[in-house]
């Protein structure tokens, strides 16, 4: 069988057949979904009483979430532009499966400022529209500055997305009938595959990846002066918005690592998500790790020299008073697993991937509300300490966003071949001869490092 | 009569018929040629490569930035507040909004650019599914009658061509 029809069998195959497995899934994770929505409604109804968070605490496991998904979101979009710009062949395969996680982690990270208002309905107040009273958002705020540039992200995540989907589409309406044809028809939005239209995708999407890569960095940044710019002890720092740009490529890589592997699984994608591609991410996650022990090093080593009593109560409350045991399984999951796992190339596995990245997804968010909860809860004054118990509403609404993760994946990954077809057909069909050196193709199935 | 082509199933073959319909005296405008990945590897892939795309998205990054600044300028004036004693106009807080909204304009620029110039969601046009399928369409669209018999040989004188007229 001509590569370009297997291609078209395998990728296309989830959107046709449909095992009880998916709709296991469906079920599953759809009902803790629901039941979160639910535990949110009674939120509203019966008031914030219900959660944990009170003073000092009133950032809790929702601007933890918050934080910990946008960073997730550094995944796809910035991953994938940069695998782009420098013409990666090894990417193909991979960038669509990243793209989708950055805007469905974009999405549930930025539902958390609304699920976090106590009146959720008044969220449109930090749009800058004109009143009848002419008040403004004050734009000098760090939380308008995340509105802002996470609108940014998810705009241009969206259309990064969508863009190179536009040809599979057209796969898609080709090869179905019916209404499914009308559908991907609709979404197609006429695509035939003339040079003119390769040339303006391709160059758009390169503009696109040139203009989207400084705005992920600049979300995380941004989401990191949400900290930096208020006075809490280990807050300031102006180590922050690195240390919170490089946290959320490094968390985002693990998620992206494990939703490779799941599809490789589920999917039957062992054709074209190859070792070597969990290989080279994994050696990112590894480099990730280290960048993230300097960080926490560095940040730690300041703190430490300073020796001003507010700030050592908090660095001594995480290391070695009552969130130790967290800090030390954040240190193992972030550091130390993907240390050993990664570091050692008989285990740079997938299996030995997933099992790394699953400590850093874990350790990441702890690294979250190790960031928030301690410093909060043990400001400059006695008067402003306490104590955060979260709650049954919080929890099940924090763990329910993994399975919102996850349910989206699944459903889009029925609805959108999750591999980009056009670019798999590009790589399978490049002469090595007319390719300068600089920029090495690798064929489907013939992928070395 | 509408059209017609060939099929070819790789580039060496979809270039030997786009040479030799130049050859029977077709210009490049009129020849329409589809496929399924880009093709930027043979000459025929080339085409209608200049593109003022960049310019267009530098320019909505410009309309962005103007935007932004004005957003920022309007609302602080018509509602002043002291922030940590930060002039009304703050530079440094602006300059966030400023960067997020030039990249915001830069980005939909772009976007508009490819829908317009790339003719998306504008139906019509030759076309045949078996390019999703790995073919190169070669053809062309509303031949003359008498061009009819000469545009098939020219397009069936290519190994593995399957020519249709429709």
């Amino acid at each position: 069988m001509p590569a370009d029809q297997r291609i078209n069998r395998d990728l296309l195959r989830p959107l046709t057949q449909t095992s009880w497995r998916f709709y296991l899934l469906v079920a599953v994770f759809g009902g803790i979904v629901l039941a979160a929505v639910v535990a949110w409604l009674s939120q509203v109804t019966r008031g914030f009483g219900i959660t944990g968070i009170r003073w000092p605490i009133y950032w809790g496991f929702y601007v933890t979430s918050f934080v910990f998904w946008i960073g997730i979101s550094h995944a796809g979009t910035l991953i994938s532009a940069i695998l782009r710009l420098v013409n990666a062949g090894w990417r193909r395969p991979v960038t669509r499966c990243a793209e989708v996680i950055t805007v469905f982690a974009l999405m549930i990270g930025a539902l958390f400022p609304i699920v976090h208002l106590g009146r959720p309905w008044l969220a449109f107040w930090l749009f800058p529209y004109p009143s009848e009273r002419m008040i403004w958002p004050n734009l000098r705020s760090p939380l308008v500055w995340d509105f802002f540039a996470i609108n940014t992200y998810l705009t241009g995540s969206v259309l990064f997305l969508f863009l190179p989907m536009i040809p599979d589409f057209a796969v898609v309406r080709d090869t179905s009938t019916g209404l499914r044809h009308r559908i991907y028809r609709a979404f197609a939005l006429g695509w035939r595959g003339t040079p003119k239209q390769w040339h303006r995708l391709e160059t758009a999407m390169q503009i696109m990846a040139v203009a989207i890569i400084p705005v992920a960095v600049s979300v995380h940044t941004i989401v990191s002066f949400d900290f930096s710019m208020a006075p809490v002890p280990m807050w300031q720092t102006t180590i922050f918005g690195p240390y919170f740009v490089a946290g959320a490529i490094f968390s985002g890589i693990a998620a992206l690592l494990i939703a490779m592997a799941v599809l490789r699984r589920f999917l039957h994608l062992e054709n074209y998500l190859h070792r070597v591609h969990f290989e080279n991410l994994g050696k990112l996650l590894l480099v990730m790790a280290l960048l993230w022990g300097y960080f926490v090093f560095n940040e730690r080593l300041v703190t430490y020299y300073g020796n001003k009593p507010a700030e050592m109560a908090v660095f001594w409350r995480t290391q070695r008073e009552s969130f130790a045991p967290l800090y030390w399984t954040m240190v193992t999951g972030n550091f130390i697993l993907p240390l050993i796992l990664m570091g050692i190339r008989r285990f740079r596995t997938i299996t030995g991937c997933v099992i790394a990245s699953i400590g850093v997804v874990i350790g990441m968010w702890l690294e979250r509300f190790l960031i928030i909860v301690p410093a909060l809860g043990h400001k400059y004054l006695p008067y402003s300490f306490g104590v955060y118990r979260p709650q049954p509403v919080e929890i099940l609404i924090a763990a329910a966003t993994f399975a919102a993760m996850t349910l989206l994946y699944v459903l889009f990954a029925k609805v959108v071949p999750i591999i980009s077809i056009w670019e798999l057909k590009a790589g399978a069909h490049v002469p090595s001869a007319l390719v300068p050196p600089a920029t090495q193709e690798h064929p489907l199935g013939e992928l070395h490092l | 009569m509408k059209a017609v082509y060939g099929l070819y199933p790789d580039g060496q073959a979809a270039q030997q018929a786009v040479n030799r319909l130049r050859a029977a005296g077709f210009a490049d405008r009129d020849i329409t040629i589809l496929s399924p990945q880009p093709m930027e590897d043979y000459e025929f892939g080339r085409r209608d490569k200049a593109t003022w795309m960049w310019w267009i998205a530098c320019a909505g990054g410009a309309v962005g930035m103007a935007t932004a600044f004005g957003l920022a300028w309007i609302t602080e004036v018509s509602w002043p507040m002291d922030v940590g004693g930060l002039p009304t106009f703050a530079w440094w807080p602006n300059l966030i909004i400023v960067f997020e909204l030039t990249m915001l304009g830069a980005i939909v620029a772009t976007v508009a650019t490819l829908v317009v110039t790339a003719r998306l969601g504008r139906a019509g046009g030759l076309y045949d599914p078996a390019v999703s399928d790995g073919k190169i369409l070669v053809g062309i669209e509303h031949p003359l009658d008498s061009a009819v018999s000469d545009l098939q040989t020219a397009l069936g004188a290519v190994r593995h061509a399957t020519v249709k007229t429709i």
